[in-house]
């Protein structure tokens, strides 16, 4: 479309404008963890690292992140399980409800964390209960698997459609077996999606915070119920902000990673 | 060694063993553990509540539904839930539509993966964080009091207006993205035949480009609409005392599980209608 000049420029700048909306709260959580001042007016009244290596001793937010690299590692390794199990089926075989299960593994997103955390808590409540188990990081890890299987099955699922299995049928030819079949061939192709996947399943796991209010039990936080618990205490402001910076630091990684390792599925596994 | 051999070649032999193998796990867990729980959640919505004990009695009835639509809160927070999901979604779709035309159309190309990346890279940082950076902007004295003073204003303080914009800023890459996508799919030769039939920039915008790029605005909107509409937590940290379905959900959880699970078919409904609504745009097709 033969864009005026005006037009072009008025564009640009409205872009300019959206990006800057996008980033300049990021950033206000970076200079904000400098702060001295325990409120967050602005501008601040001067920087301090002062709140850093307070936040670096506080315990409470170093179980609290400990809790979470343990639950998003229990529930990534479960998903990337599950995630590759259903990505197989679907992309390699043809079978009655083959799309009413690609449905059921893209729900537990797709539906509120509300309606999904409450459905798990009161299943843990009535089966796991009676047995003796109450709500831990168990259950924790059980509600996120059961989101995180869908990012994998969509890095799997992408990759799997796009290499034919023709690369199989060729290693059968050539006399492997079903097993080195999938260790020689198969596993090689589908690898980066794996390392793509479990990354960003941990890192939604990581993030989450509606299914684990209802899937935690006492006494199990991970960091971002610690976050929410402490972001309207007063005395723990600078300490939250600091965690806010880091995790806003942090989510370059993902990304990052993501793009190099499977530019094709980055995009789509978020959803 | 012979042992796995023999395993292997009546695996190869028998393609339904390995699917039924594929699928066993996944199965349990995501049909029987996942949907068994929605089922149970559901159909608790027919129960009610000992209002002495508060225990459940597993009897059927419709006395939450009959409430639900009876009672003037329940109707008005589900309207105003609504109203917040809908409100969102339109700005997203004004703001992102510039962002995107820019990303697509007018940035060199060569720069476009590099600011596609820029737009992918805060649906990574943290949900919280985000609505807490909302916080600190939206707080007295913060930097929305401080952008609006010369102005002689303040900042909207915690409330409703503070929810929709604080839902609508993260949900927007949702919705730039796949205009985006769209945008850079669009074909030039049907633009240069627009422009050759004589039609300037605003006529080709409104009769080749906006109906091309309206699937992928409906698209977005899924996003938009449905992750708004069951959000709780933006409103508690931002709201103010605004309550929206979520919150409701959450307050009846402890004393009637029941109505909590009726509020909560609420969002649910409604998202699905959205969905077959938007699926006649063939919107779901370009997901």
């Amino acid at each position: 479309m033969p864009l005026s000049r005006s037009a072009r420029v008025a564009l640009r700048v409205a872009a300019a404008v959206g990006f800057a909306v996008i980033y300049v709260p990021l950033l206000l959580v970076l200079v904000n963890s400098l702060s001295p001042d325990r409120s967050a007016s602005w501008p601040p009244p001067g920087l301090t690292t002062r709140w850093w290596s307070a936040a670096w001793h506080s315990s409470g937010a170093r179980e609290a992140l400990w809790t979470s690299v343990r639950a998003g590692l229990g529930a990534t390794a479960i998903a990337l399980v599950l995630g590759t199990l259903v990505a197989f089926a679907v992309a390699r075989y043809r079978f009655f409800g083959r799309d009413a299960l690609s449905f059921v593994v893209v729900l537990p997103i797709a539906l509120p964390g509300i309606v999904t955390g409450i459905a798990l808590n009161s299943a843990f409540s009535t089966v796991l209960a009676p047995l003796g188990v109450g709500l831990g990081l168990f259950t924790v890890v059980v509600g996120h698997a059961t989101f995180c299987v869908v990012i994998v099955f969509n890095n799997v699922v992408a990759r799997l459609r796009r290499t034919s299995g023709s690369y199989e049928e060729a290693a059968a030819d050539l006399g492997a077996d079903t097993f080195r079949a999938f260790v020689d061939v198969t596993f090689p192709l589908v690898r980066s999606a794996l390392l793509a996947g479990g990354l960003l399943a941990f890192a939604l796991s990581f993030d989450e915070i509606v299914v684990t209010t209802f899937t935690a039990g006492p006494g199990v936080q991970t960091l971002p119920l610690w976050i929410f618990d402490n972001m309207t205490r007063p005395q723990q402001a600078p300490v939250v902000n600091v965690v806010a910076a880091v995790l806003v630091l942090l989510s370059v990684v993902p990304i990052y990673v993501a793009q190099r390792l499977s530019a094709d599925t980055a995009t789509a596994s978020r959803v | 060694m012979a042992l796995l051999t023999r395993t292997a070649g009546a695996l190869h032999r028998r393609p339904r063993l390995r699917l039924a193998l594929l699928l066993t796990a996944p199965l349990l867990w995501l049909a029987v553990l996942y949907l068994g729980s929605l089922a149970v959640l559901f159909v608790s919505a027919f129960w009610t509540t000992d209002s002495f004990t508060s225990e459940v009695v597993k009897v059927w009835s419709t006395d939450n539904f009959h409430e639900l639509f009876t009672t003037p809160v329940f109707r008005q927070v589900v309207l105003r839930s609504v109203g917040v999901a809908l409100a969102v979604t339109a700005l997203c779709a004004l703001l992102a539509f510039p962002v995107a035309f820019y990303t697509a159309r007018v940035a060199k190309p060569s720069r476009r993966p590099l600011l596609v990346v820029a737009i992918l890279t805060p649906l990574w940082a943290s949900y919280l964080v985000k609505v807490y950076a909302w916080r600190l902007i939206l707080s007295e004295g913060g930097l929305a009091d401080w952008l609006l003073k010369p102005l002689g204003l303040s900042g909207p303080g915690f409330g409703l207006p503070a929810t929709v914009l604080t839902l609508t800023y993260l949900w927007l890459p949702y919705m730039i993205l796949p205009i985006h996508t769209a945008l850079e799919q669009l074909p030039d030769n049907l633009l240069d035949a627009s422009a050759d039939l004589g039609a300037r920039a605003g006529r080709t915008f409104r009769s080749v480009v906006l109906p091309m790029v309206l699937p992928s605005v409906a698209a977005g909107s899924v996003f938009t609409f449905s992750l708004s509409l069951g959000d709780y937590i933006t409103v508690q940290i931002v709201g103010g005392k605004t309550q929206l379905i979520g919150n409701l959900v959450y307050a009846n959880i402890e004393l009637n599980l029941p109505m909590a699970a009726a509020l909560a078919t609420v969002p649910v409904v409604v998202i699905v209608l959205y969905l077959l609504a938007m699926r006649r745009t063939g919107a779901l097709s370009s997901l």
